[in-house]
């Protein structure tokens, strides 16, 4: 049995609007609604909203044969609550279809993973329910940011019950193996790996249009032969890319949605592959072999490290700033604080500050709004300054006083004698001219 | 290939940047394997000449030829050239002066090559530097230039500035051969909107004469084709680069104060944008205290910038230096944590690659040239108060960005040599050679 996944990634992060200094202590609102608003608008109309209706009516076409996978983050699903309702119920409408599967993330696309343990958990956590909210389903594979993994990440997957996990298939873990293939992890065999398949992956996602590479003009029967082509015994294809490729990044006029709607009969017609989840891989599958990754890695650049999020000392002093609260924050009540800290920690925002693309400038910041790394950095600092004071003055759990229940009645009795007495004051008149 | 090149001042005589420029310029040309005769209307004699041959228009002794003077033996003197000058230059010469150059007449071509012998006889005289008769010493230097043309040999002529141009047409007249003119600002950059008519009507002359044309960005070069109505296809920007610090005396000013110090360093006028800088230092000292602003440099608006800092109260954190020159530069920015460039035009500006040379964070105007090419700068408009204000907090508060700016900056400022530019000059000299 051969099998594809096709695997999408939505993410759109709560950008932050221009914080000056001068905010800090008098305003605590940290986000450029306009800019995120109608950023979800632009992108819901070139990409969300058509590629949802093109997969569904796929998906009612192929009846039964097409399947895909999404990864869709927390602040995402926010955003289209907030701002685009109609996206939402049309991943809903896919979701009932069941051919459609969601995988975990760490809520809000953070770098939680690298940090610290019981923040990565509390995340996954809340990311699960939240797809099991809106959509009815329970994620089963796990996906975290940017395909961050290490044998240490995979130990704390495994641990929250996820029985497999998807991540980059990069050269420097692989060695001359394909990632066409079910692996498992070199520390507990129980957690299976899933590979994805960069070269094939970034042919659709990164040079779809691009008329300077040699195989242009990609069509779906060309992807069809090449899948064909692949070495007999290899079983597992993972086509993963962001989801806005399709009309986004690849804009419409490239023909990327008419190379979507026909590849799932050429890949059905032409090959011996079946398209499928993540989880179905996961349940009958037998790893060939085992990896092992004692560094960690990523989907990003040459190097498919974590340098384009830590490579630099502002990256890793904002890092450091942000997550010197880690611990305090479970003693924080005040939710306006803690949806703070988790937009906060949105990965997007170290990316901003990234000195690597003034050097190689072959991958585009996306859509970074800010000029250099440098006014990323003044800006992130800047509200971390506010957020910084706002953690401080809030009245954490463990100051706060226990009653027991007599004391409580105590006490209440004692302030409501009090008011009373104010009250009195007030109806006698006793009152400043 | 042998260039006879007009400038006004060449170090350590120097009033503004033109004369650092034509420094740094000339020196790397020089390894270009081009030879370079510099004149200055003024040669002091202590410029450093190890690389180019710097000629003082003061030196070059003028014969002077009245028409009622044209007697018998001044006629017969063949081997006498003559330069034609305007009554307007009768008071430099005295009328025993006058008498002494008759009666020299016939050693005339020797005294040429013994420059000193003649100095006081019949130069003409120049202050040097920006004095007050500027627009009477461009006209005398174009009549000297006249002179010089003959007297070298070369093979193309280059002008810096609107100072020289007329030198350079002149001795393009004389010669026939190339003029290519540098334009290291236009008269808009210098006054905004209120241009001087004069100024403008040299600018333009020199670049209709001009053969080919190199600006120091694409900013002046736009202004150069938009505002002079000159064809593009004559213009090539060519950047400016930065030399190497050499420290000649020792370190005057010792940092004394944990107080963060942010530098603005140039003449105080419209063009550089000192009332910004002075804006964003009251933004913020409103909330942050230990902070020293520096105001180093003079000109026409340093009394009204004394009274603007007393009227927002911040005279107690805000200083000035007056003007500040050679090592006294470096050492101001050698104690600065942040230099400030807010122009409102700056054609280049290479002040702001000076302090990151220094391992100073610069924040500078997008209006300005050098934006064009630096990247480890946080860029700014010149009127965004708040964004400059933000910026000056942001590295005065967050320690990170200091080491980001010392890896990255110095490593930028570094490859900003002035050899690229006289690699890109010479191309240029050779198409224009190739065309005349």
């Amino acid at each position: 049995m051969k099998n594809i996944c096709l695997h999408f990634q939505v993410h759109l992060p709560f950008k932050l609007r221009t914080y000056r200094f001068f905010d800090i202590g008098t305003d605590h609102y940290y986000y450029d609604d306009f800019l995120n608003k109608s950023t979800l608008l632009r992108v819901a109309k070139s990409s969300y909203i058509p590629m949802n209706t093109l997969l569904l009516d796929l998906i009612k076409k192929h009846k039964g044969k097409f399947k895909v996978n999404f990864s869709i983050s927390g602040s995402a699903i926010e955003q289209f609550e907030k701002y685009t309702p109609e996206v939402i119920e049309s991943f809903q409408e896919l979701a009932k279809t069941g051919k459609v599967e969601f995988l975990a993330q760490p809520y809000n696309y953070s770098l939680a993973s690298i940090k610290s343990e019981e923040e990565f958990r509390k995340q996954v956590e809340m990311h699960s329910n939240k797809i099991r909210e809106v959509f009815n389903k329970t994620p089963k594979v796990f996906h975290n940011a940017h395909y961050i993994y290490s044998d240490y990440i995979g130990d704390m997957v495994l641990n929250m019950g996820y029985k497999g996990i998807l991540i980059e298939g990069a050269r420097h873990i692989l060695g001359w193996k394909s990632p066409n293939f079910l692996y498992c992890s070199a520390n507990n065999p129980k957690l299976k790996i899933l590979l994805r398949n960069y070269k094939m992956s970034d042919d659709i996602a990164l040079r779809f249009s691009n008329q300077a590479w040699d195989q242009w003009p990609l069509t779906a029967d060309k992807m069809a032969g090449w899948i064909k082509n692949l070495p007999q015994d290899e079983e597992i294809l993972n086509l993963c890319m962001d989801y806005e490729t399709f009309g986004e990044y690849q804009h419409k006029s490239t023909g990327i949605f008419d190379f979507m709607k026909t590849l799932p009969d050429a890949i059905l017609n032409h090959t011996d592959f079946s398209f499928t989840t993540f989880s179905e891989i996961i349940k009958d599958g037998q790893p060939v072999s085992v990896l092992s990754v004692p560094n960690t890695t990523s989907c990003a650049d040459e190097e498919r490290d974590i340098s384009p999020w830590l490579g630099n000392n502002l990256q890793r002093e904002a890092f450091d700033a942000l997550y010197k609260h880690v611990d305090t924050m479970h003693a924080i009540t005040d939710e306006y604080i803690l949806q703070d800290w988790k937009y906060l920690q949105n990965s997007d925002n170290f990316y901003y500050m990234s000195t690597k693309f003034f050097a190689d400038g072959n991958t585009p910041l996306k859509a970074n709004p800010y000029p250099t790394p440098y006014e990323a950095f003044i800006n992130f600092m800047n509200v971390i300054g506010d957020f910084n004071e706002r953690v401080k003055k809030a009245p954490k759990t463990h100051e706060q006083i226990q009653f027991s229940k007599e004391e409580l009645d105590q006490e209440i009795a004692k302030h409501t004698a009090a008011l009373e007495q104010l009250i009195e004051l007030k109806t006698k008149g006793n009152i400043k001219k | 290939m042998k260039i006879l090149m007009f400038g006004w001042e060449f170090p350590p005589h120097i009033s503004g940047g033109l004369g650092t420029a034509c420094y740094g310029l000339t020196k790397a040309m020089t390894k270009q394997d081009l030879e370079i005769i510099f004149i200055v209307p003024k040669a002091w004699g202590d410029e450093d000449q190890s690389l180019v041959k710097l000629v003082g228009a003061n030196n070059i002794p003028v014969r002077i030829k009245k028409y009622s003077f044209r007697d018998e033996s001044i006629k017969k003197a063949h081997n006498v050239q003559y330069v034609e000058i305007g009554s307007d230059l009768i008071p430099y010469v005295s009328t025993e002066e006058y008498y002494n150059i008759i009666n020299n007449r016939v050693n005339t071509t020797k005294q040429l090559k013994q420059y000193t012998h003649t100095q006081e006889l019949d130069t003409i005289t120049f202050e040097g530097g920006y004095g007050g008769s500027l627009i009477h010493e461009v006209g005398a230097y174009a009549r000297v230039a006249r002179q010089i043309a003959q007297e070298f040999d070369f093979d193309i002529i280059h002008a810096h500035d609107w100072l020289t141009y007329d030198a350079g047409i002149a001795a393009k007249e004389v010669s026939g051969k190339p003029l290519v003119i540098h334009v290291h600002a236009t008269e808009f950059d210098r006054s905004g909107m209120h241009v001087n008519q004069f100024v403008y009507d040299i600018e333009r002359r020199g670049m209709h004469a001009a053969d080919a044309i190199i600006t120091v960005s694409n900013l002046t070069k736009s202004t150069v084709v938009n505002n002079y109505g000159v064809s593009e296809s004559k213009v090539t920007t060519a950047y400016n680069g930065v030399d190497d610090v050499q420290l000649s005396t020792p370190q005057k000013f010792k940092k004394n104060v944990d107080d963060k110090i942010v530098t603005f360093l140039g003449r105080i006028t419209f063009q550089k944008g000192p009332e910004y800088f002075l804006e964003a230092a009251a933004k913020v000292l409103q909330r942050k205290k230990n902070v020293k602003f520096v105001m180093a440099g003079s000109g026409d608006m340093f009394e009204k910038m004394m009274w603007r800092a007393a009227e927002l109260g911040i005279s107690e954190n805000f200083y000035f230096t007056g003007f500040l020159r050679g090592d006294d530069v470096i050492h101001m920015l050698s104690i600065s944590d942040v230099y400030v460039m807010p122009s409102v035009s700056e054609p280049f500006g290479i002040s702001p690659l000076e302090a990151m040379r220094s391992n100073v964070p610069v924040i500078i105007s997008k209006q300005s040239g050098v934006s064009e090419i630096l990247k480890h700068a946080i860029k700014i408009d010149f009127w965004d108060v708040d964004s400059m204000a933000d910026a000056i907090y942001g590295i005065v508060s967050y320690n990170g960005l200091d080491n980001m700016f010392k890896t990255y900056g110095k490593v930028e400022v570094d490859n900003l040599k002035w050899d690229s530019a006289a690699k890109t000059i010479k191309s240029i000299y050779q198409n224009t050679l190739s065309n005349a």
